[in-house]
C-alpha cells in the first residue's frame, strides 16, 4: 500500500469552507509573497458540495476529507482521514484533506464534537464517531444510484469511489452521485467496520502533509500574510502577576516603519511594517513595569516551600486497604524524594497570532489547539459575537499542550483593533520562554513498607505540585485534588496490600498547565525511580521484580515481556554503560522502556539506545505512531537531560535555546519501537505516553552504570563525574 | 540599497542594512518557508545558503550578502526535488514540519561538503534544533541521500 505524492499540494484551501486548512499549491521562487491563505477574508457560510459535514465530493470525483483535529506533527490530518477513508471505499491516495471550520462547529450544533486537539485523544474520542461518518457518506452514495437506478441499496457495492449494480452492471462514480447522496436521510445509521475488516487502519500510510514540509510550502500561522498588514513585537510583564506601568513610545516613534505602541493584556506591543522594525524598537522602547507582588520570589525558595508542602496539610489522592497498618508492622521502610523543575515547552514555532478585527467581525489566523476557545477569546478580545470570529487554523509549529490556551492571540486582537489593521504579531522566543504556562515544578516523596521478600505492603506517595486547573482559572478544586496531580499515582499498577495517595496543590506566581504528559511526567518519574530503589533495597532485578509485582495486570505483563525481549535486557554491556528500564501507562497506553546510557568518567550522559514496547490496543497508523514515541523519547529525554526553568527576583532566568538548551543530532539515541497489541475495545492514545518513561529509564540506567541515583531532574544537576 | 540573488532572481531592497536577511527573505519577499526560531543563531530554523555555505539568516545581515546568491527552501529543488527532500520524504522525517526547511538546507550543505558522511558527521555537521525529535529519522534521510545522489 503506497501513495503516490504528487509536487502539488494535497491540502487546499477550499472555496467552499474558510476554515479550511490555508494551504496554498506549492508555491516556486516568488509566488510565495502572493496571499497564501485561499481566503483571507473567509467565507464559511458557503459550505458544499458535501455528502455530510466530514466528506465533500466534487463532480469531477475529487474527494476531500475533513479532519477537525489540529496537526502538530503527530499525524492527525493523516490518521483521522485514513478513518473516514477507511468507510467511505475510496482511495486514499486521491483525497485532499482540509480542516474543519470552528466557526461551522459552533453554528451547526457541533457537527464536529469537540475540535480541542490534546490529550492524546484525537483518534481514542473520535474514531467511532469519524468510522460512522465515512460509513453514512457512503450507505449514501449506494442509497443514491440505487434510487437512479431503481434497485436496491443492498444490491449494489461502493468500492474505489464507485457504486456499482452488479446484476445489471452499472456504475456511477461517487462524484456524479454526490449532489443526490447530501440529500438523502437514512432510516438507519449503517454499522462501522470491526477492526477485522479494516483495509487501511493499521497500515503504515505515508503521510499527506511531507512533501509540503520538505519544500517550505507547509504554511504555519506565523506564515499568514495579508493584505495591509502591519507586524507587532510584545513583551510582556517580566514578573507573573505585574503589570505595565507606563512606556514612551517617542523615543522610538521616528524609527523606519515603525507605526505605533499598544498596551495590551500583560504587555506592550510596538507595531511596525516588519517584524524586525517592531522588535528593535520595542527593543529600544523605554518600558516600565509594576512587578507585583512575586517581584522577589525565587526558584530556591520555591523548592524549600514544595519540600515543605509534603507535610501538609495533605488531601485524600485516592489508594486502597490500611496503610496505617502495613506500616506499622515490623518491616523495612524506604523513603525517597524525587523533585522536578518548572518546564517550558518551547515550540519551535514561537508563539503568534495574526488578527483582523473589524466591528462586527473577527478573523483569525493561527495554530492552535483550541479552536473554539480561540473563538471565544478573539470574541472577548475583539468585543463581537463569537459567532463573527474566524479562525483559519493552520500547520501547528509544535504544540505539546502550550497551544490549547492561546494569549498571544487576546494581544494580536487588540492591537488589531487599537490599528484598524491585519497585525502579525509574534512573542520572540524570549518571550515564548518566559511567558510560558508551565509544567508545574512539585515534589514527591514516595514510601514503601517492604514485607521479608521485598513485597511492598503498603505504598504512600505524597505529591507537592502546582494546580493547572487553579492556575488555569477552570476551578477552585476544593477538595485538594486534581487528575493531573495523581495521574500515575493513584493508578499505580504494581500491587501492595494498601496504598495511599497524598496530594497538596501548591501554586506559585509561575503560571502551570499542560506540558506533553501532564502529571505524568513526574508521577512516572518518581514512581518508576522508586520501584527500581525498592528491587535495589530487597536485592532483585528490576525487571523481575516489577514481573512480581504486576502478576494481576497481564496488559504490563505482556509489555515488560516484549520489552525484556526486545530491549535484551540482562546481556553484558561495556564497562560504564548502563541499562534501565520504566514503564508506565498514561491516556489508555502502557508503554515500556529500556535505556542504554553511557556515562563517561567526567560524568558526562550520552543515551545511546532506547527500546520502546507499546500497547495502545490497536493502531491507526503504525508509521505516524512511531514516530510519535520517537518524538515523545526525544521530547521527555530534553527534558530528563536539561529541562528548568527557574526563577530570580520572580523572573524567569532562562530566555533562548542557549540557556533553555534542547537535545540535539547528537544527543539523539537510536530508537527501536514494537507495537504489542492487545486489541479489544482498547484504543490507546499515543502522543504523550511515550514520554513519562524515558526520565526514570535514563535515571535507572545511570544507576546500573554508576550506583548513582538520580532524584532531582534535571539530571545535568547531579554530578556523576568519578 | 542591497542587491543580491535569491532563487536565482536579481533582488535589489531597499531596507536597512543590518535587518537580518530572515525578515527581509520573510517579511519583505514573501518567502515564508524560512523560519523563524530563536533569532539567536541557535536553532536553525532560519538556516539558507549563501554562495553555497549554510547560514544562519537571522544572524546574516543584509548589507552583508550585497552581490551574493541566496538558496532559500522554496528555490531548492523548484524544478525538481533534490535528493534531500527525495530522502527525507522515503524517510518520513517531517513531524511538525516547522524546523525542516532549515534541517533540509543544512543537509543539503554538509553533503555537499561531505558526501559520505559517518554518523559521527552527522552529528557534529547538523546543529538544527527539531523539538519533534525527528533526529533518527533525518540521520537515516541523510545516508539516504547520500545513497540517492550516487545514483
Amino acid at each position: 500500500m503506497t501513495i503516490a505524492f504528487t509536487r502539488r499540494a494535497f491540502i487546499r484551501a477550499s472555496p467552499s469552507a474558510a476554515g479550511g486548512l490555508a494551504i496554498a499549491v506549492f508555491a516556486p521562487a516568488f509566488a510565495g509573497a502572493a496571499q497564501i491563505f485561499g481566503e483571507p477574508a473567509g467565507s464559511d457560510s458557503a459550505i458544499g458540495p458535501e455528502v455530510n459535514a466530514f466528506v465533500v465530493i466534487d463532480p469531477d470525483n475529487s474527494i476531500t476529507l475533513r479532519v477537525a483535529k489540529s496537526e502538530m506533527g503527530q499525524g492527525v490530518l493523516t490518521s483521522l482521514a485514513m478513518i473516514l477513508a477507511e468507510e467511505l471505499e475510496c482511495d486514499f491516495a486521491k483525497v485532499k484533506v482540509e480542516y474543519a471550520s470552528a466557526h461551522r462547529n459552533l453554528v451547526d450544533h457541533d457537527v464536529y464534537q469537540s475540535m480541542g486537539t490534546g490529550g492524546s485523544s484525537s483518534v481514542r474520542r473520535s474514531r467511532v464517531f469519524l468510522q460512522q461518518a465515512g460509513a453514512s457518506a457512503r450507505e449514501r452514495l449506494i442509497a443514491a444510484a440505487a434510487a437512479r437506478w431503481g434497485v436496491e441499496p443492498s444490491a449494489c457495492v461502493a468500492r474505489g469511489a464507485v457504486v456499482r449494480h452488479e446484476a445489471s452492471g452499472r456504475s456511477a462514480s461517487y462524484g456524479e452521485l454526490a449532489a443526490d447522496a447530501a440529500k438523502i436521510a437514512l432510516a438507519a445509521e449503517p454499522a462501522i467496520k470491526t477492526p477485522e475488516h479494516f483495509e487501511l487502519i493499521g497500515f503504515p500510510l505515508k503521510r499527506i502533509d511531507t512533501p509540503l514540509k520538505v519544500t517550505g510550502a507547509a504554511r504555519f500561522g506565523i506564515d499568514a500574510r495579508l493584505s495591509g498588514m502591519a507586524y507587532a513585537a510584545v513583551a510582556n510583564c517580566p514578573v507573573f502577576g505585574g503589570s505595565l506601568k507606563s512606556y514612551d513610545f517617542s523615543a522610538v516613534s521616528g524609527r523606519r516603519g515603525v507605526l505605533a505602541a499598544v498596551p495590551v493584556t500583560n504587555g506592550v506591543a510596538v507595531v511596525a511594517d516588519n517584524f524586525w522594525r517592531a522588535k528593535e524598537a520595542l527593543a529600544a522602547m523605554p518600558i516600565e513595569w509594576d512587578l507585583g507582588p512575586a517581584a522577589s520570589a525565587d526558584s530556591d525558595e520555591f523548592r524549600a516551600e514544595y519540600r515543605a508542602a509534603l507535610d501538609g496539610p495533605l488531601a485524600d489522592g485516592g489508594g486502597h486497604g490500611d496503610v496505617g497498618a502495613a506500616f506499622a508492622s515490623p518491616v523495612r521502610r524506604v523513603e525517597a524524594l524525587y523533585e522536578v523543575p518548572y518546564l517550558a515547552h518551547a515550540t519551535m514555532e514561537p508563539l503568534n497570532a495574526t488578527a483582523h478585527w473589524r466591528p462586527d467581525r473577527v478573523d483569525v489566523w493561527m495554530g492552535t489547539q483550541s479552536p473554539e476557545a480561540a473563538i471565544a477569546r478573539a470574541a472577548k478580545a475583539g468585543g463581537v459575537d463569537p459567532k463573527a470570529v474566524f479562525v483559519h487554523n493552520a500547520f501547528l509549529g509544535g504544540g505539546f499542550g502550550r497551544r490549547a490556551v492561546n494569549d498571544e492571540l487576546t494581544q494580536a486582537v487588540e492591537v488589531s483593533k487599537a490599528v484598524g489593521r491585519p497585525v502579525k504579531l509574534i512573542w520572540t522566543r524570549e518571550e515564548d520562554i518566559r511567558s510560558d504556562r508551565y509544567r508545574p515544578q512539585a515534589a514527591l516523596r514516595m514510601r514503601a513498607a517492604l514485607k521479608d521478600d521485598g513485597a511492598p505492603a503498603g505504598f504512600e506517595f505524597t505529591t507537592a505540585v502546582g494546580s493547572i486547573t487553579r492556575s488555569l482559572g477552570w476551578g477552585k478544586v476544593e477538595n485538594g485534588v486534581e487528575r493531573q496531580a495523581i495521574e500515575g499515582l493513584a493508578n499505580c499498577p504494581y500491587r501492595a496490600d494498601a496504598l495511599k495517595v497524598l496530594v497538596n496543590l501548591k501554586n506559585t506566581h509561575v503560571p502551570v498547565m499542560f506540558w506533553r504528559s501532564v502529571g505524568s511526567s513526574q508521577n512516572a518519574f518518581a514512581v518508576e525511580s522508586f520501584i527500581d530503589e525498592l528491587a535495589f533495597a530487597a536485592k532483585r532485578d528490576p525487571l523481575e521484580y516489577r514481573r512480581s509485582l504486576l502478576q494481576g495486570r497481564p496488559d504490563f505483563l505482556a509489555v515488560l515481556d516484549a520489552l525484556a525481549d526486545k530491549g535484551d535486557w540482562g546481556k553484558q554491556l561495556p564497562k560504564g554503560v548502563g541499562r534501565g528500564l520504566a514503564i508506565h501507562e498514561s491516556f489508555g497506553t502502557i508503554v515500556g522502556e529500556i535505556a542504554e546510557v553511557a556515562v563517561k568518567d567526567g560524568g558526562a550522559v550520552k543515551v545511546e539506545r532506547v527500546v520502546a514496547c507499546v500497547d495502545c490496543g490497536h493502531l491507526v497508523n503504525p508509521l505516524t505512531a512511531a514516530m510519535q514515541i520517537e518524538s515523545a523519547v526525544l521530547y521527555g529525554l530534553t527534558a530528563a537531560l536539561f529541562g528548568e526553568i527557574t526563577i530570580r527576583q520572580g523572573r524567569v532566568e532562562q530566555g533562548n535555546f542557549d540557556t533553555y538548551p534542547i537535545a540535539q543530532m547528537a544527543d539523539a539515541p537510536v530508537i527501536e519501537t514494537h507495537f504489542v497489541l492487545s486489541g479489544g475495545e482498547k484504543w490507546g492514545g499515543l502522543g504523550e505516553p511515550g514520554t513519562p518513561p524515558i526520565a526514570p529509564a535514563v535515571a535507572n540506567a545511570i544507576f546500573a552504570a554508576t550506583g548513582k541515583r538520580i532524584r532531582s531532574l534535571p539530571l545535568k544537576n547531579t554530578p556523576l563525574g568519578a | 540599497m542591497a542587491a543580491f540573488v535569491v532563487n536565482g532572481q536579481n533582488v535589489a531592497v531597499d531596507v536597512e542594512p543590518e535587518m537580518p536577511l530572515l525578515w527581509m527573505l520573510r517579511d519583505e519577499l514573501g518567502l515564508v518557508g524560512t523560519k523563524f526560531g530563536c533569532g539567536a543563531g541557535i536553532c536553525g530554523a532560519c538556516t539558507v545558503l549563501i554562495d553555497g555555505e549554510a547560514m544562519r539568516s537571522c544572524q546574516t545581515p543584509v548589507g552583508a550578502v550585497q552581490g551574493k546568491s541566496v538558496l532559500t527552501i522554496e528555490g531548492l529543488g523548484a524544478k525538481e526535488l533534490h535528493v534531500v527532500q527525495k530522502a527525507w520524504i522515503e524517510a518520513d522525517a517531517p513531524q511538525c514540519g516547522y524546523c525542516q526547511s532549515g534541517q533540509v538546507m543544512a543537509a543539503v550543505a554538509l553533503l555537499a561538503k561531505n558526501p559520505n558522511p559517518s554518523d559521527d558527521d552527522i552529528d557534529s555537521g547538523m546543529t538544527n534544533i527539531c523539538r519533534c525529535g525527528t533526529y533518527p529519522r533525518m540521520r537515516a534521510a541523510i545516508h539516504r541521500a547520500a545513497e540517492l545522489a550516487k545514483i
